[in-house]
């Protein structure tokens, strides 16, 4: 089953056109990378899948709901999308505890025990536990990165967004972030990533999309996209990526 | 030119004897206390409204919110309060108005001054708002709408918390302006602090005290604010966070 469907969308800032006729859908349990170079509209692109971004053409559906459709609730679809950003954003002024927490109380109308007991479960499970009393500023990136992750699926998501989780990190803070993407990966969460981490997309990718210039130019199976990428863009990216 | 310092003259009764000089002043502090007080809670809820507003994603909301602010800031505070005392009660339709002009002088200048300095200053509010805000990480209103938070929701939890923590210093200073610009109301008739101390010169000739006196009682008004202000900075503290100093 199809849960993000992605059809010929084009969306535009003022004149500018940030993406142009993209389509493509992710099925459930599936991994899909997209990578490409920098401003090709990769979160953009990611963005929209949630609504954080509105769209002028096209459509996309997520889970069998249109989120152009007026009677779609967003904010009821995206309690269920987690979505992980660059720069984690947490809440700087509240506890690890607090940010675990506030989305399951205020939105899905859980009991302050309740979202305390799944937000720590989530804690646990990427190896935090011993920080929930903390604030966000006195953790180190990865490990902020780390509760954002948490914080995201202590909401039960039925499928996960990355936007470049590890790219404001210090390299010796990325693999501990991958290592979560990669559990989740392989438990069979419906993962859509932008990243450049080449590793992790051939431990556990399914498809890799790559993206230039608001369009999507290649869109193909790990294999075919490591062994022949077609488009030579996408092939003298590879290849500057890959020398390091 | 010799001046005849005379503290005791505070202690002194006044003309109509109900009272003492002293009892005046305090008489004085109570209004610009109470209006200050009054026209700052107002500036602060209809600041921070309209701070939100600046920053919604919908022209028409956020227009009117900065036109609010263009006219209240840039139209001298008396000019306002002329126009709160005097032409208000003349716009309003004649029954309304009339019914107004019967009401306590007293009152009438007392809510021309309150709802002067409250719109006053709340379009100055909103603009340290609409910076806080402004001044967060963009990815802050993505993260909490990304979680299912409503934008009501995502201001109430997570932008507005950090915005007014950032402005603290500033929002402490348009605190202590409310004080300073509560003297306007004297021109309207309202016997608060400032207009009290002149009242005392008239009376007395004793001006050194009398001024000395008031600008005292101000200070110690700007000290209590300070250390307010200071101790709610202090306990509002974000731990580590790296913005706030
Ligand atoms: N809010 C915005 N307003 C105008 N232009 C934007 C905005 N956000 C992104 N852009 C532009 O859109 C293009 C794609 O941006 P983005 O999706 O962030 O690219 P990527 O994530 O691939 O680096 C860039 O040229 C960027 O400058
Ligand atoms: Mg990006």
């Amino acid at each position: 089953m199809s849960m993000i469907q992605i059809e010929n969308v084009s969306k535009w800032y003022g004149d500018f056109q940030v993406l142009t006729d993209c389509s493509t859908h992710v099925t459930e349990g599936e991994v899909v990378v997209v990578c490409g170079p920098s401003g090709s509209g990769k979160s953009t692109l990611i963005r929209c899948v949630n609504g954080l971004e509105a769209i002028q053409q096209g459509r996309i559906v997520v889970n069998g709901t249109a989120l152009a459709d007026p009677t779609t609730n967003l904010s009821k679809l995206r309690a269920h999308v987690g979505m992980v950003f660059q720069n984690f954003e947490l809440f700087p002024h509240m506890s690890v505890t607090d940010n675990l927490t506030i989305a399951q109380i205020k939105v899905l109308g859980r009991s302050t025990a309740e979202a305390l007991a799944r937000g720590l479960a989530m804690l646990d499970r990427v190896g935090l536990k011993a920080q929930a009393s903390k604030f966000p500023g006195a953790l180190s990136g990865g490990q902020q990165q780390r509760v954002a992750i948490a914080r995201a699926l202590a909401m039960d998501p039925i499928c996960m967004l990355f936007d470049e989780p590890t790219s404001a990190l210090d390299p010796e803070m990325v693999n501990e972030v991958l290592d979560v993407m990669v559990e989740l990966a392989t438990e069979g969460m419906t993962m859509m990533c932008v990243t450049h981490e080449m590793g992790f997309a051939r431990k556990v990718a399914d498809r890799v999309i790559f993206m230039d210039h608001g369009r999507i130019v290649e869109d193909a199976s790990k294999d075919d996209f490591f062994g022949t990428p077609r488009a030579e863009r996408a092939q003298l990216f590879l290849s500057k990526i890959l020398q390091h | 030119m010799s001046y005849n310092w005379n503290w005791d003259i505070f202690l002194s009764p006044t003309p109509s004897g109900e009272s003492t000089y002293l009892g005046w002043l305090l008489d004085g502090l109570q209004w610009t206390l109470t209006l200050s007080l009054g026209a700052w809670i107002m500036a602060l809820v209809l600041g921070i409204g309209l701070g939100v507003l600046r920053t919604v994603p919908n022209r028409l909301l956020a227009g009117s919110a900065a036109a609010y602010v263009e006219v209240f800031r840039n139209v001298p505070l008396l000019v306002q309060l002329f126009i709160w005392y005097f032409v208000l009660p003349e716009l309003l339709p004649t029954t309304l108005g009339d019914a107004l002009k019967q009401t306590d002088p007293l009152a009438q200048q007392f809510f021309a001054a309150l709802l002067c300095l409250g719109c006053f200053t709340a379009a100055r509010v909103c603009e340290q708002v609409r910076a806080g805000i402004a001044s967060l990480p963009r990815g802050q209103r993505n993260a909490g709408l990304a979680l299912g938070l409503t934008l009501p929701q995502t201001y109430r939890y997570v932008l507005l918390p950090m915005a007014l923590r950032l402005i603290l210093p500033p929002l402490t200073s348009e605190f202590l302006n409310v004080f300073k610009n509560s003297a306007v109301a004297s021109t309207i008739g309202l016997i608060e602090l400032s207009r009290q101390s002149q009242q005392l010169v008239d009376y007395t000739a004793q001006a050194y005290e009398a001024f000395i006196a008031v600008t005292v009682l101000y200070v110690l008004i700007n000290v209590l604010v300070m250390f307010g202000m200071r101790l709610l900075e202090r306990r509002t503290r974000v731990p580590g966070y790296i913005g706030s100093k």
